[in-house]
């Protein structure tokens, strides 16, 4: 036996003592793993999970050097990727993770909403999800200005001009959001708070509750499955599922180191309250398919305007998104529901059409 | 038979009191806690709620370039107070001045000399050289404002 081989036993005892590992052990032999033909998107969240693990690491790492003002911050972030060591390669990673990082909770979404996993009992799952990705979005928009560059200036005037148009409580949401009435380096500190405190705060409760929940309910077989007999066998968490997962997580940070460095992170020209808003201008790839609905939407919708009836209309779909484990009564009683089945099917064909028109539509003409 | 039980109006009176004893120890608890909840609630909420910024009050701006710098058929952006305008020299050679946020959703508008037209990139929407909106999603046209020309210098002024 190694001579370390003895501490290691004794420091084991020592936290068993404490911590009571064997119970953290019988927890981890506990859970498993269906196996089936689906199994594989079982594997989307934790891809999530890691991705977000990975934002946290980078965001920290660029605290060091971004001074959250309008007269500072591009000059901080050109700092950092022209003359911090490997500054560029921190930055890169965490805006291409944080694309990946919504790619893959939108295929979770996707995944789980196919695949019925939100019946009852897992509704709290859905809502925490759907929280979280509302959140991640959240992260998307606030983190685009921060490098306060044209292209995030006007995305953020866009953004919180949506805001505005809703009805009664828009003036007042537009103001909280700007911290005036016009985007300026009030709205930069105001979206750097929610940057790195609020949404961090709120994003880990919401994270502790679905985490809990999966822990707790175990992962969902699919009722196409369940009707033919359930999952044949399962596969332990521990190891053999978590040892999957750590493959496609070094998978995911070899493919977000060769992004970065073949396709560095951008920062464009500095933010100009008085300059046009450049031709081509675009939000980031996630809000696309909702920023090319607004643009094919007229003036005016039955007299009331456009926006307003787009901005209403998105609403009252993240509320139906939202609520769909109570909507859809057939999957809750083990029935078939080939209408939620479709209705996925629309939301996903809408989003990978509307976002394709916005890359490929002329934006001149 | 000694009747022990407390007459009917002892025993409602007992419980009236008794309900009254409650209903005041839940009113004490749940407006304490309501006030202390809304003691730091509402100076929170007040505090995100950026100040009233004065605004510019000033109803003209000379703007920073003369009438020759501006060709026809060319448009330029200029400082209304905190706000963005656009000074636009039509084919013609006419001198006009809007509001350079789009009435859409805000964004800074610019002449596009191939159409004729003021443009906004954002959502594509476009205004005639009277600020009209006449194509995409814009609901109402753009501020007009006065402009004037005295020898070198542009005066650009609200309302007129």
């Amino acid at each position: 036996m190694a001579w370390w081989a003895g501490w290691m036993a004794r420091g084991a005892t020592w936290l068993d003592q404490r911590v009571g590992l064997a119970g953290v052990m019988m927890l981890a032999k506990k859970k498993d793993v269906p196996v089936h033909r689906h199994t594989i998107w079982y594997y989307l969240g934790g891809m999530t999970l890691f991705l977000f693990v990975v934002q946290i690491t980078t965001g920290m790492l660029l605290l060091f050097y971004y001074r959250p003002s309008a007269e500072e911050a591009y000059e901080s972030v050109q700092f950092l990727m022209a003359t911090v060591q490997f500054g560029w390669l921190v930055r890169s990673i965490h805006s291409w993770s944080a694309n990946l990082m919504i790619l893959t909770a939108f295929l979770h979404l996707f995944s789980v909403l196919l695949m019925k996993a939100y019946r009852p009992p897992r509704e709290l799952t859905w809502f925490s999800g759907i929280g979280l990705l509302g959140l991640s979005m959240a992260f998307g928009f606030t983190g685009y200005l921060l490098p306060w560059n044209e292209l995030a200036y006007f995305a953020t005037r866009v953004g919180t001009e949506i805001v505005g148009a809703v009805p009664f409580v828009g003036d007042f949401l537009l103001r909280v959001a700007r911290g005036g009435d016009d985007v300026t380096g009030a709205t930069l500190t105001r979206f750097y708070a929610f940057h790195v405190a609020v949404l961090p705060g709120v994003a880990f409760l919401f994270l502790g509750l679905h985490l809990f929940l999966v822990q707790k309910q175990g992962m969902s077989v699919p009722p196409s499955i369940e009707r033919g007999g359930g999952a044949n066998r399962v596969m332990p968490f521990f190891p053999d599922f978590l040892l999957r997962d750590l493959v496609g997580w070094l998978t995911a940070l070899a493919v977000l180191a060769a992004l970065a460095a073949f396709l560095p992170a951008e920062l464009g020209d500095k933010a100009d309250p008085f300059a046009p808003a450049p031709a081509g201008i675009k939000p980031e790839w996630y809000f696309m398919f909702m920023f090319q609905t607004l643009k094919y939407l007229p003036g005016h919708i039955l007299g009331i305007e456009g926006e307003i009836v787009g901005i209403l209309g998105f609403g009252l779909a993240g509320a139906l998104l939202l609520l769909i484990p109570i909507l859809d009564r057939h999957t809750a009683r083990g029935q078939p529901s080939k209408l939620f089945t479709w209705i996925g099917v629309g939301v996903i064909a809408y989003m990978i059409v509307l976002t394709y028109l916005g890359y490929t539509a002329s934006p001149t003409q | 038979m000694v009747e022990n039980r407390p007459a009917p109006e002892t025993s409602r009176r007992r419980f009236i009191d008794w309900l009254l004893s409650r209903t005041l120890t839940t009113w004490l608890l749940s407006t304490s806690v309501g006030g202390l909840l809304l003691a730091i609630l509402y100076p929170a909420g007040r505090y995100l709620v950026p100040p009233q910024a004065v605004e510019s009050t000033s109803a003209s701006v000379t703007v920073p370039f003369t009438p020759e710098d501006l060709e026809p058929n060319t448009g330029e952006i200029f400082r209304f107070g905190s706000r963005a305008g656009i000074l636009v020299r039509t084919p013609t050679g006419e001198l006009r001045a809007f509001s350079a946020a789009c009435t859409h959703l805000g964004c800074i508008v610019q002449y596009r000399p191939d159409v004729g037209h003021i443009w906004c990139a954002c959502h594509n929407g476009h205004f005639d050289l009277n600020g009209r909106n006449i194509q995409g999603p814009p609901p109402a046209p753009l501020e007009t404002y006065a402009v004037n020309v005295r020898g070198d210098q542009i005066v650009v002024s609200k309302g007129s």
